[in-house]
């Protein structure tokens, strides 16, 4: 079967290339360049006028693309690199500042993974004639007798993916591979060496792609200076603590960088993006016993309209917690915890796991 | 097999030059400076090959300086000019949107120290207008660059006139010939230029080897500064084997051009014609003519030329689109840009250049082949759209 790889220059997707290409499928790898890379690329300068200064520009993943390419080449597949940048910069780039300057916190990847590469990399890959779009991903997908999907954990639960993988229907998983996710991380390292992929140490990537420097807060403050506004830090009763720079910020349950002399240790409880305030209060007050999420995704196809017994998972970095889900009108979800979770915040996901399966998720309200 | 039709990017080394810069590289090794021996072989290979690209250019050979490529050519003629002259008070440079990035990038880097740029812009035909370089020459113009035909498009510049314009005001006049040398002739008298760039190996020549005509008189400040080698103008001990090499690409091309130039136009007018005839809602950019022999840049509606580009690669057919850049990403074409092509046409867009190994039978193959994939890419788009 002809597969294309989305190659992203790191061991991950490197042994996923190298596993398909080992089992004997037609191998194509792609890499997605999702910013510019080039001063000269984006030559928007118009004819005929006198030309200004233009900063040179730089790139973190130039050497990421320059890595995928290497791979491939001692794989002795194709390589393409597709560019990306102006869909990146619509799907999620700029959903990013827009969530931020919100009061919400996003999480880039997941919109990346749904908006991006099942969508329009998928899109590209049938073009390309092939069967299925492989990434390097720590999740699983099964397929039962009746010929439904599901999608699993990644069996290395350090590493697994699958919560930024809830978006993921039906369609999508008929057409994508996860090689990598039976696999722990210390075995896809030990695939590496043994294959002799110059990646094998390479270290994973911990921040958000686009925003190398992990500071998000300044990311927007560039992005888009006019939509970012100080306002006022208030205590739960209404009283005036502090200022603030702008509610980007700040993200439910954070407890740096507010400055303000307490005895006690305050959270973020509440952002108000409309009156620009952001609310402290005691760690008690962070708890949450029910939320509701829209736009959710059941991987089955099938809205439960009964209540069902789940376990939620409300980060990336989160221990999965009871609960019970059902349906709601207009695509979303109403869910109640068993206890009371910390830090339920608007703009991550909620991601409904049934054991080790993925039946759902949304975005928190 | 597989079907090579970018020539424009880089041709395949004709054997015999192969084998010449292989040899040369194995037997010659003298540094040509030296006195002795094994330095005046070298340095009579590099005699020859003067010669022989002079005669390509109909230029005397001392007027031939040996660079690393078109590119550097361009950079030593734009920054030795544009330096040589400032001391005279003449801060102005002029070129095209059109320009390949060796001079456009070079252009630009100049502005960001203070010489001033005009950018002159060309409408659809990807021509540029006498009367618009003409316009924009003023009392302090140091230099006009203007390609002699376009890279992307094939589009014959008309240089002579434009030189003529820039010598009528004191301007000194460059012209990047690397998609010309060898594909037509060239006369540098006649054209009335004062510098000239070419590349070996768009002329079935080594990589790595370029050179620059530099019109007896002109002055350059050298870009390359250290010994004297190319009479003090382009420093750094001679790539002997690849010079020998690029001599005999240009006393082949020079005699294989009168029935090389007919038999590509008539290719190339064939895979044209064949293409816009059976691939819907095709249209070719830029005028037909005047253009040289080899090349047709062909737009497809509702298609990015990144998916077709790949869909034919994967289908052994090797053409380009836009201009790569240093990640081989895509990047909408500035030339289809300047040329005020909508948005959607700039991407859908794909460059044939053919070559001497190109035949009948090739072309009709890629004309076989490719309604299929448009047909393909554009299903595939409605569907995920739905």
């Amino acid at each position: 079967m002809r597969i294309v790889v989305a190659m992203s220059g790191g061991v991950d997707s490197s042994v996923a290339a190298a596993l398909l290409a080992e089992q004997g499928h037609d191998v194509i790898g792609v890499s997605m360049q999702l910013y510019p890379s080039t001063p000269s690329g984006r030559s928007g300068q118009a004819p005929g006028a006198p030309m200004s200064d233009r900063a040179y520009g730089t790139c973190c993943t130039l050497d990421d693309l320059h890595d995928a390419r290497r791979v491939a080449h001692a794989l002795r597949i194709p390589h393409y690199i597709l560019n990306f940048e102006s869909r990146f910069d619509d799907a999620v780039v700029s959903d990013f500042v827009r969530e931020y300057v919100s009061g919400r916190t996003p999480i880039p990847c997941a919109h990346c993974n749904s908006d991006l590469k099942f969508s329009a990399l998928l899109e590209r890959a049938t073009g390309l004639g092939a069967g299925a779009l492989a990434t390097g991903h720590y999740a699983r997908i099964t397929r039962d007798e009746a010929g439904g999907y599901h999608l699993l954990r990644g069996l290395d639960h350090g590493k697994d993916q699958s919560y930024f993988l809830f978006t993921l229907t039906q369609e999508q998983m008929a057409r994508a591979m996860f090689p990598v996710g039976h696999l722990d991380k210390d075995t896809v390292r030990t695939h590496a060496r043994r294959l002799g992929l110059r990646v094998a140490d390479k270290a994973d990537s911990q921040e958000i792609c686009f925003v190398p420097d992990g500071d998000y807060a300044a990311f927007v403050e560039r992005a888009a200076p006019e939509l970012t506004r100080p306002g006022a830090i208030v205590s739960e009763g209404g009283r005036v603590l502090g200022t603030h720079g702008g509610v980007h910020r700040f993200t439910i349950g954070q407890r740096k960088g507010l400055r303000l002399s307490s005895s006690d240790p305050l959270y973020v409880t509440h952002i108000d993006a409309a009156t620009a305030r952001v609310t402290v209060g005691p760690k008690e007050s962070l708890g949450r016993v029910s939320l509701t999420a829209s736009d959710v995704n059941w991987t089955s196809g099938v809205a439960p309209v009964e209540w069902r017994n789940i376990a939620a998972q409300i980060r990336h970095r989160h221990t999965a917690a009871s609960a019970r889900v059902r349906a709601a009108d207009d695509g979303r979800a109403d869910l109640a915890f068993d206890e009371p979770q910390t830090a339920v915040t608007p703009g991550q996901a909620v991601v409904f796991y049934a054991g080790e399966e993925v039946i759902g998720g949304g975005w928190i309200e | 097999m597989r079907i090579y039709l970018d020539h424009n990017a880089t041709t395949p080394p004709a054997p015999e030059v192969a084998d010449l810069v292989a040899r040369v590289t194995r037997d010659v090794w003298g540094n040509a400076s030296s006195v002795h021996h094994f330095g005046q072989q070298a340095k009579g290979l590099m005699d020859d090959a003067r010669g022989q690209v002079a005669d390509l250019l109909g230029a005397e050979p001392s007027e031939v300086v040996f660079t690393g490529g078109g590119t550097e050519s361009d950079n030593a003629a734009i920054r030795g000019a544009a330096e040589a002259l400032e001391a005279a008070g003449r801060r102005h440079l002029i070129t095209t949107a059109i320009e390949h990035e060796g001079v456009l990038n070079t252009v630009k880097a100049l502005a960001r120290r203070g010489w001033r740029v005009t950018l002159v812009p060309v409408d659809a035909t990807g021509i540029v207008s006498v009367d618009a370089v003409t316009a924009a020459l003023a009392d302090d113009t140091a230099l006009v660059s203007v390609m002699h035909a376009n890279n992307e498009l094939g589009t014959v510049q008309p240089v002579e006139a434009i030189a003529q314009a820039a010598r009528d005001r004191g301007a000194l006049f460059h012209t990047d010939a690397v998609q010309t040398a060898g594909k037509l002739p060239i006369d540098v008298r006649r054209m009335g230029v004062d510098l000239l760039s070419i590349s070996a190996h768009k002329f079935y020549g080594p990589k790595g080897v370029g050179a620059l005509w530099v019109r007896r008189g002109v002055r350059l400040t050298p870009f390359i500064t250290g010994g004297r080698q190319e009479r003090g103008r382009r420093a750094g001990t001679e790539n002997v084997a690849g010079i020998a090499g690029m001599g005999a690409a240009a006393a082949r091309a020079r005699q294989k051009m009168a029935t090389e130039g007919p038999r590509l136009a008539a290719l190339r007018d064939r895979l044209e014609r064949g293409v816009l005839a059976v691939v819907p809602g095709s249209d070719r950019n830029g005028a037909a003519e005047p253009r040289v022999p080899n090349t047709t840049n062909i737009s497809v509606e509702r298609i990015e030329a990144e998916s077709l580009l790949i869909g034919l690669d994967l289908e052994g057919i090797a053409v380009s689109s836009g201009s790569a850049c240093s990640s081989g990403t895509l990047e909408p074409s500035h030339v289809l840009k300047a040329m005020g092509l909508p948005h959607a046409r700039t991407l859908g867009s794909i460059r044939f250049s053919l070559g001497e190994s190109n035949t009948e039978a090739e072309v009709d193959r890629v004309i076989a082949v490719l309604p299929g994939l448009v047909e393909k890419l554009r299903n595939l788009t409605v569907t995920m759209k739905r």
